[in-house]
């Protein structure tokens, strides 16, 4: 059993908290190459992701999303996470952030998404935070269907 | 004496004004797992509508039966089955009693309000045909919609839904303009777990019935938190399951008018539904077991009827005395804290608030409320309908049962008010 007041603010870390009021790069691009849909039915959450290709770079990562703190913030931090990046090492990214939330011990969250990490103590909210990087990986997938973290 | 008014707020916040004779403190006592902490808080229990708790003497009937009584109903020359089928019947009389139904062969056992209705579903949905229609309304849990929906899937028929206004109440005059001439059945909740508006279940059954229309009534919410009587609602059907009645999970019974349920062809077949079974044919038992086939949850039987033993005992009308004093309480409380919007303000309500606050999910507030002991539900409540029609991805929900007190409602504000100071 997680101690209350400290654990609180160890969920939601003062990074969270900025990313979920003003999430970055949250909106419909007027253009993109690949897109997917995310759908967490166990509280609602939901999310749209659009990407467009550079070559083999990911140029623009967008999304639309309703959702709790946790989930707005993981879309923010990921969306300034593999902007820039090829799409290859973006799959590295999503690996490293999953197994970095689900095994502390051989995963690490690389950067800001290290602020995400109070989650692994809150098991029903990990895939809160999980959801648009799934999401995610189903547009680098090109998987039209919305995917769900049930 | 059991005043069903308000009390007036004559006691300091924190303390609960009860009905005469209504001590909540003895009560709580009764419930073992209401005495813990959590996260560091006492454990402020708020989610009874999800599920209730149970009393020690609904833990003791079951742990007595498995200790003395257990071996299968209906079946055997021994003295343990003998015992067991005389504890499985005794539940099976004290529900009858509990909701005033004529005869035990109008109470049938199933898993929960779930099966209830899919059972009603599968058999009376069996004689239905291409363009027969249903009529629920939009403040359904998913479990009184989606039976309905498989059944149009599988017969053709279709399904109505009465809307409800921006309070969550009923329209009642637009329910009444559904009834039509291929309405085959009414099937609607007693209370909505989502918003708390408690249905005109019998002014919507009388005009039903004015159409010839039988109504099945989902009592899941209302079952301990008032008095119900099948034959002064004059209900066709009643669903409701023990564990939000302070009894076990894994059982629940649908209530049929006799004359309806004769008509009905069984549900599953197995074990206790048959009289004789041959390979040229098989006869069918009668009312209920005609309806519950295998050996069905003795151990639960046994914990319905302690629970409803035990309600009995606390009286229903102290239950919802005591509860409309909670709801008024919350409600104030919950409407004075800023960019709080309730969700759900019928005019008549019971012990369940579903809310809103500005800028904070529904989850998050769930979580901080957790980390202060205060157990409610977030999300959809299992009527996504419901959150549709207010344009809302779900809301928080705090629900009440006889065992709450003012100091829980205390509690949940503090950690409201932290949450919104946390997420401002």
């Amino acid at each position: 059993m997680s101690g209350s007041a400290t654990s609180l603010t160890d969920l939601y870390r003062q990074t969270v908290l900025s990313h979920s009021r003003h999430p970055h790069n949250r909106r419909r691009p007027q253009v993109y190459d690949l897109e997917a849909e995310g759908h967490n039915a166990l509280c609602g959450d939901k999310i749209h992701v659009y990407l467009r290709l550079q070559d083999d770079v990911l140029a623009d990562v967008a999304y639309e999303a309703s959702g709790c703190a946790i989930s707005l913030a993981s879309a923010s931090m990921m969306s300034d996470a593999v902007t820039g990046k090829t799409v290859e090492a973006t799959r590295q990214s999503i690996d490293d952030f999953l197994t970095g939330l689900s095994s502390p011990q051989t995963g690490k969250l690389e950067g800001e998404l290290a602020a995400l990490g109070g989650v692994r103590d809150y098991p029903s909210r990990i895939r809160c935070a999980t959801l648009p990087w799934q999401a995610l990986c189903a547009a680098l997938d090109a998987v039209q269907e919305t995917v769900t973290t049930e | 004496m059991n005043s069903s008014v308000n009390h007036p707020a004559t006691v300091e916040t924190g303390r609960l004004l009860s009905p005469p004779g209504f001590d909540v403190e003895a009560i709580r006592r009764d419930f073992p797992i209401l005495h813990q902490q959590i996260n560091g808080y006492p454990l402020a229990y708020l989610d009874s509508a999800a599920s209730t708790q149970r009393p020690i003497q609904v833990i003791d009937a079951i742990s007595r039966y498995y200790t003395h009584d257990h071996a299968n109903v209906h079946r055997g020359v021994h003295t343990l089955s003998h015992r067991a089928t005389d504890i499985y019947e005794g539940a099976r009389e004290s529900v009858r009693s509990f909701i005033n139904a004529r005869s035990t062969r109008e109470i049938v056992f199933t898993r929960g309000t779930t099966e209830a209705i899919n059972l009603v579903a599968a058999t009376l949905g069996q004689r239905l045909t291409a363009g027969d229609e249903i009529l629920i309304s939009a403040m359904e849990h998913h479990s009184n919609i989606v039976p309905w929906q498989m059944l149009c899937e599988r017969k053709g028929t279709i399904l109505r839904v009465a809307p409800i206004n921006d309070q969550g109440e009923l329209l009642f005059d637009e329910f009444e303009k559904l009834l039509g001439k291929r309405t085959r059945l009414v099937a609607i909740t007693h209370v909505s777990n989502a918003l708390g508006s408690v249905n005109p279940v019998r002014e919507i059954i009388a005009s039903a019935h004015a159409h010839g229309i039988p109504v099945l009534i989902d009592g899941a919410q209302a079952i301990a938190h008032q008095s119900v009587d099948v034959q002064a609602l004059d209900c066709d059907f009643y669903a409701f399951s023990s564990h939000k009645m302070c009894g076990p999970t894994g059982i629940g019974a649908l209530y049929g008018r006799e004359a309806l349920l004769e008509t009905l062809p069984p549900y599953q077949g197995g074990g206790d539904m048959i009289l004789t079974v041959s390979f040229s044919g098989t006869t069918y038992n009668e009312l209920p077991y005609r309806l519950e086939a295998g050996t069905p949850h003795i151990a639960g039987a046994a914990g319905l009827g302690a629970a409803v033993d035990y309600l009995r005992q606390v009286g229903m009308d102290n239950i919802a005395s005591h509860e409309a004093e909670l709801l008024t309480y919350a409600s104030n409380a919950l409407s004075a804290l800023p960019g709080l919007q309730l969700v759900g303000t019928a005019a008549h309500k019971a012990g369940v608030v579903s809310f809103n606050v500005d800028g904070i999910h529904p989850h998050d507030v769930g979580t901080v409320l957790d980390q202060h002991g205060v157990a409610i539900r977030a999300g959809h409540h299992c009527a996504m309908p419901v959150m549709e029609r207010f344009g809302i991805p779900g809301t928080a929900r705090a629900s009440f049962a006889f065992y709450n007190t003012r100091a829980e409602i205390d509690q949940m504000i503090d950690a409201l008010r932290l949450a919104i100071r946390m997420f401002a």
